[in-house]
């Protein structure tokens, strides 16, 4: 039951992820974005981290995904007005995007061989474990970050200020 | 594969649906009567004995009209905006205890779909998803009136949602735990949460009648500005599902004002003279309904008082007043629960 | 400027105060005006079933009453056209032949009479410039219509049915014939 979930999540997510480069409306786009977090969101439930499951879903699906949505909503942008790529442009996308594919899978399976894990506890993803592990053995990653989410807050404050005349 | 657990969950979805659209769909009428009270009028009193058929009409009414699909507008999204909205608001349900559990035949059963241990969290997602189905329908509908009352909902959900989520952060911080259950279960005779969350409480039910889309902060379908808003080229039951997904979303605001804040099915004094679990069960439900009834009225009796915010004043409201706020209210309860010895 | 009135206010921007500015207290005070509104008898009317009371002098559709014998009392002097604030109503006099005794009172009569009802502001002047005691107003509602021409009414639908008289005698007390037979009055001289 779990393999078959897990199959389908995983087709499900690559097919969306797939979409959102392939759509020519940018607004599906978005909107297929917005099924592959589901999908992930989806996996984070089966390894039984609920919580994470969550955040990334009001976090990435329901506000980041949002003021996406809202920006394109708001710029208008369609099939029309989308700039027309040259020839040579598009070639030399393709074989980046090749050689990036090349070099992920190549770095995959070296990694498969080699990482075993450990046998991990389920009950990892639970909020109370996830809180203990981030406030005791994080900490100080965990508090430095969220300084940087407040600069990164106190810079957005300031750009949008009205300049003092 | 079909254990009695299984059964009952099943039914226990049935009813619980069945409850939620029935007490939406009267809501309506609800809504159209307080309405009329307030401003001393009779309200529907022609369908039935004092109109109570009111909302049966309207359904037919509903069903029976013409569905229009906008020649320019795009198809697939232009259904699957209700279809998001109705979706979205029925899911929240899943988490919210109505009760404390039946035995049946010797089996303890929770009156709960799902006890998930992050319920609260759960609510936020499924939230914050539900402003998909206005903004996909009102950018689907391809009509400037849509596209910004869809705009409106979604920066007015997005901000408020903060400072939601952080009223219920000194909340969670107080009680120790995520799980909706919990949280109703640590109130017990009549310490309701609201008692030691004032502010927050506050915060909250203003918030959550921002997420509502409800007057005073029913902005993205602002009639003298935007025709009818988001759901402006809406016609026959697609309509009927957005403007159906308002007053479900009322009453499960104030299913999780009641649940967080008061108590949820906890009844004080009532064990010292009922003691069948069973009954004492129902009458907590009971005492929950009767909660939450108090809310969708105070839903309405504020609709009908106070005048719509500005935009400008929604916005400063939100970031300027409400997550200050949240965020004293969160800094004042470690502080008082450090003094109280609470926390080391 | 110099105001004239003595009324006029001086109107200040002012910021508001603290207690304005958090809204709460505002949001207080209607919530209880609202309330205390749900509990007040309410205005609305069932109406098929209960209809709302009348004033006895309610102005509505006019009658040209006929007097005791059955006879017609307009003898279209025009004093109701002249006072007519709204010139609503024309006439064409006429003699009255011999063996026309019965039909009509007095010598000359109308023989068109027509009042159009949207021009109609159903003030009663037409009703207290009859000097024959006439033409009056009842307590009937003019019927809506979709055509406008429906709305000018002749003689076949104002002058009151022989077999159907119509009771005005609450709008003819003593103290409205008194009025209306005191000459010192400039409207009752002739």
């Amino acid at each position: 039951m779990t393999l078959y979930l897990f199959y389908f999540l995983s087709f499900l997510a690559i097919l969306c992820a797939l979409m959102v480069v392939v759509s020519k409306n940018p607004v599906h786009s978005v909107l297929y974005l917005i099924l592959t977090f589901f999908a992930i969101a989806g996996h984070y439930v089966l390894l039984n981290a609920q919580f994470l499951a969550a955040v990334h879903v009001i976090v990435y699906a329901g506000a980041i995904m949002v003021l996406f949505l809202y920006v394109i909503m708001m710029l208008n942008l369609n099939a029309e007005t989308e700039p027309q790529k040259g020839k040579w442009l598009r070639v030399a996308a393709t074989m980046a995007g090749g050689l990036l594919m090349v070099v992920l899978v190549g770095a995959l399976r070296s990694a498969a061989d080699t990482i075993s894990l450990p046998a991990q506890d389920s009950q990892i993803g639970m909020i109370k474990n996830l809180g203990r592990v981030l406030y005791k053995d994080f900490m100080l990653p965990f508090e430095i970050s969220s300084i940087l989410f407040l600069s990164a807050m106190v810079g957005a404050v300031m750009l949008g200020k009205k300049e003092i005349k | 594969m079909f254990t009695p657990a299984l059964i009952y969950s099943l039914i226990f979805i049935v009813i619980i649906f069945s409850i939620t659209l029935v007490i939406a769909m009267y809501s309506t009428y609800a809504e159209r009567k307080v309405a009329a009270f307030l401003q001393d009028r009779l309200g529907p009193n022609r369908a039935g004995p004092f109109g109570i058929l009111q909302p049966v009409a309207d359904g037919i009414k509903m069903f029976m009209k013409e569905e229009i699909i906008p020649d320019v507008s795009n198809k697939w999204l232009f259904i699957l905006g209700p279809s998001v909205s109705m979706a979205t608001c029925l899911m929240t349900s899943a988490v919210l205890p109505w009760g404390s559990g039946l035995t049946i035949g010797g089996t303890k059963y929770p009156m709960q779909v799902a006890d998930v241990n992050i319920g609260i969290l759960y609510v936020f997602g499924v939230v914050s998803i539900g402003v998909y189905g206005i903004m996909i329908g009102g950018w689907a509908s391809n009509n400037k009136y849509s596209l910004l009352g869809a705009l409106r909902a979604s920066s007015q959900m997005i901000s408020y949602e903060v400072a939601m989520g952080l009223s219920i952060i000194a909340l969670v911080m107080m009680t120790g735990t995520l799980s909706v259950r919990e949280i109703a279960e640590g109130q017990p005779g009549g310490h309701w949460n609201v008692l030691y969350q004032p502010l927050g409480f506050l915060i909250f039910i203003i918030c959550a009648f921002a997420e509502t889309n409800r007057a005073p902060f029913d902005l993205p379908e602002c009639e003298t500005e935007l025709v009818g808003g988001y759901h402006t080229e809406y016609s026959s039951m697609k309509l009927g599902f957005y403007l159906f997904a308002e007053y479900i979303n009322m009453f499960i605001s104030s299913a999780v004002i009641a649940t967080l804040y008061f108590g949820g099915y906890n009844m004080p004094f009532i064990s010292r003279f009922v003691t069948d679990p069973n009954t004492l069960s129902l009458l907590g439900t009971a005492f929950l309904f009767g909660k939450i009834f108090f809310f969708i009225f105070f839903f309405m009796w504020v609709r009908w008082t106070i005048p719509r915010f500005r935009y400008d004043q929604l916005m400063n409201l939100g970031w300027k007043g409400l997550i200050p706020l949240a965020i004293l209210n969160i800094f004042l309860t470690g502080l008082i629960m450090w003094a109280t010895g609470k926390i080391n | 400027m110099q105001s004239l009135s003595n009324r006029s206010k001086v109107v200040v921007k002012k910021d508001l105060t603290f207690m304005e500015r958090i809204y709460l207290p505002a949001i207080f005070g209607g919530m209880l005006i609202t309330i205390k509104h749900f509990f007040k008898k309410k205005v609305t009317l069932n109406y098929p079933e209960v209809t709302r009371e009348y004033a006895a002098v309610y102005r509505g559709k006019h009658v040209l009453k006929r007097d005791e014998n059955g006879a017609e009392r307009c003898t279209a002097c025009g004093l109701c056209a002249v006072s007519c604030p709204a010139e609503a109503i024309t006439m064409v006099a006429a003699e009255r032949k011999t063996g026309e005794e019965k039909l009509y009172r007095e010598e000359k009569y109308a023989s068109t009479y027509e009042i159009n009802m949207l021009r109609c502001i159903f003030c009663g002047l037409c009703e207290e410039a009859c000097p024959k005691e006439a033409i009056f107003l009842t307590d009937v509602l003019v019927p809506t219509s979709f055509e406008r021409g429906e709305f000018i009414y002749g003689k076949t639908e104002l002058v009151e049915p022989l077999d159907k008289r119509v009771d005005i005698s609450i709008r003819q007390t003593q103290a409205v014939l008194d009025f209306k037979t005191n000459k010192q009055l400039t409207h009752n001289r002739i």
